[in-house]
């Protein structure tokens, strides 16, 4: 080391820039920071135009009237709105999965299966949900049930689809693998088949779970006595829209909350499952 | 050969499959046999009905015609004493290379017990995999992953290799290495090698016999026995020998594909 010291301090002095240079990039490469700041301009933008240009509140309420929505009922009230929703929607979405799960199976195994079952599931899926909300709710009473079944509906699809079509996405060398083997048929499924089908498995319980939370509040418009979808339908009813709008936030953070937990479950349960990282 | 009884025998064996057009003839008038611990490879034209041969020799597919025996046996369906590797490696990605090389087992017999492991462990330095156990397979390289591919199949000490064009996705370098490791590996523990191939080089490289398939539907058109002294290495490529036998080869298949 017998560089001169001018040397070595202007070599210093680029390190540090460099080092710099490298903590902004990180910096704005760092997650969420780049939503997050659109998210308050865009807050931001909307408070003040409807400030500026007075925008009646049943039109657009601004987002501190909104706020002040919140303190329309007790935290109680609303833990209970919550609870209410959040919990059709749960039963609706794990009965789905617990039903999606072993059709996927029958689908993917047999063709005879999948051309009898497949026309069915069509014809369920494209009946919409919310027009037959009514009709369940008549035939089925008033309590969880009937929700439940339309949460069911809705979020039954998608999993069924996506998981039919990760059990066939199985490299066919794996099957024959395990037919060399002369193994039993349940273990194709649980040890090649099921993991392989991880990833479709997820994106869809992705797409379903806020499904499932759309699905407890159309059975809520429809007849409901406590949660989201009813407090919202009956603040409207009562013209207090900004009442009305905290409970979509509400809602809206629910969904998200769910959907971030469904991420998480993978990523700490079957992180090989995940898409390889952009660098 | 000692016991007078080919490890795989193929007589007359034509193979018709039906497909959404009609029907297509994959093979036609098999006849053939190798003997046991011989390393035979097969080359022929794309889609030819090797892969399909070698599903015959695994129990994985029914001859429409004619019988394939496998130690004198008939084949009926799969046997416990064939290995199979396959063109790409299709380990699992969730499991660990050590997970992936007791698979076989696991996924036969239902649970692995201790000395079961301790196989595979012998196995993975047998390919040369010491110290990545519990790599997955993503952060191995194409070549490694293929290792891991042949310790899987050697798992179970099968009396028969089927590999169907094992090294053709991996770099010119590590192929030819991968060759010679599969040798060293066969030549301590002598085993029925049925070893499909695309590269004529390779072919006599490996092999004691190159059989030689016509398009389809596809018959055995050659039978050359490769009289190249073994333990064969990097200096057999430079033999004149070598030279002629893939001349030859050459010659035929360019031959047949004008
Ligand atoms: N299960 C099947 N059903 C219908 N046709 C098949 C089936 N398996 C193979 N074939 C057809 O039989 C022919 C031979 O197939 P095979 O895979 O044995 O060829 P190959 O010699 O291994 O070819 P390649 O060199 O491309 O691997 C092909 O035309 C293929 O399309
Ligand atoms: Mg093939």
């Amino acid at each position: 080391m017998s560089d001169t010291s001018e040397a070595s301090s202007s070599s210093a002095q680029r390190e540090v820039e460099l080092t710099w240079r490298l903590a902004a990039r990180r910096a704005l490469h760092a997650p969420g920071l780049l939503p997050a700041t659109t998210f308050i301009l865009l807050l931001l933008v909307w408070e003040a135009s409807c400030r500026l240009f007075e925008i009646p509140t049943f039109v657009l309420p601004a987002p501190s009237r909104i706020l002040g929505g919140f303190d329309s009922i007790a935290v109680t009230r609303w833990v209970d709105h919550v609870w209410a929703t959040l919990r059709v929607a749960l039963i609706g979405y794990i009965a789905s999965i617990a039903i999606a799960l072993p059709i996927a199976v029958l689908l993917a195994r047999s063709e005879i299966m999948s051309r009898a079952i497949y026309p069915i599931l069509v014809v369920v899926q494209s009946t919409p949900v919310v027009a037959v909300a009514p009709i369940i709710i008549v035939a089925l009473g008033s309590g969880d049930l009937p929700r439940v079944v339309i949460t069911c509906l809705i979020t039954f699809f998608p999993l069924v689809v996506s998981t039919t079509t990760g059990l066939m996405a199985t490299p066919p060398e794996l099957i024959e693998l395990s037919r060399s083997l002369r193994a039993p048929v349940i273990r194709e499924i649980t040890q090649i088949r099921f993991p392989y089908a991880v990833p479709y498995i997820f994106s869809a319980l992705r797409i379903s779970v806020t499904l499932a939370v759309i699905g407890a509040v159309v059975a809520e418009f429809v007849a409901a006595e406590k949660g989201i979808g009813y407090f919202i339908q009956f603040s409207t009813s009562m013209f207090q829209v900004q009442q009305a709008w905290a409970g979509l936030v509400v809602l809206v953070l629910l969904s998200l909350i769910l959907f971030q937990i469904v991420t998480l479950a993978q990523r700490i349960w079957f992180p090989w499952s995940l898409p390889k990282e952009r660098t | 050969m000692a016991s007078g009884v080919a490890a795989i025998r193929f007589s007359g064996v034509g193979q018709v499959f039906a497909t959404g057009a009609g029907t297509l003839e994959a093979l036609c008038g098999v006849e053939t046999s190798i003997a046991r611990h011989e390393f035979v490879a097969v080359l022929g034209p794309s889609g030819c009905g090797k892969s399909t041969l070698l599903r015959l020799v695994a129990g994985l597919l029914r001859p429409t015609r004619g019988a394939v025996e496998v130690f004198g046996l008939k084949v009926t369906e799969p046997r416990d004493d064939i290995g199979i590797v396959f063109q790409k490696p299709t380990l699992l990605p969730w499991a660990n290379v050590e997970d992936n090389i007791v698979f076989p087992l696991r996924h036969k017999m239902g649970r692995v017990g201790a000395q079961d492991r301790e196989r595979a462990r012998a196995l993975l330095a047998k390919v040369g995999l010491a110290g990545f156990e519990e790599r997955l397979p993503a952060e191995l390289s194409g070549g490694m992953q293929q290792r891991v591919g042949i310790g899987r199949a050697l798992l179970m000490n099968p009396d028969i290799l089927l590999m169907d064009e094992p090294f053709s996705a991996l770099d010119a370098l590590t192929r030819e290495d991968m060759g010679f490791e599969l040798l060293r590996i066969w030549e301590a523990q002598p085993k029925t090698v049925l070893f499909i191939t695309h590269s004529i080089s390779e072919a006599v490289l490996l092999a004691d016999r190159v059989l030689v398939m016509s398009e389809r539907p596809g018959r055995v058109i050659e039978d050359l026995a490769i009289e190249i002294d073994r333990p064969r290495g990097i200096d057999t490529s430079n033999e004149k020998m070598m030279h002629d036998y893939v001349g030859h080869l050459r010659s035929l298949l360019l031959k047949r594909a004008a």
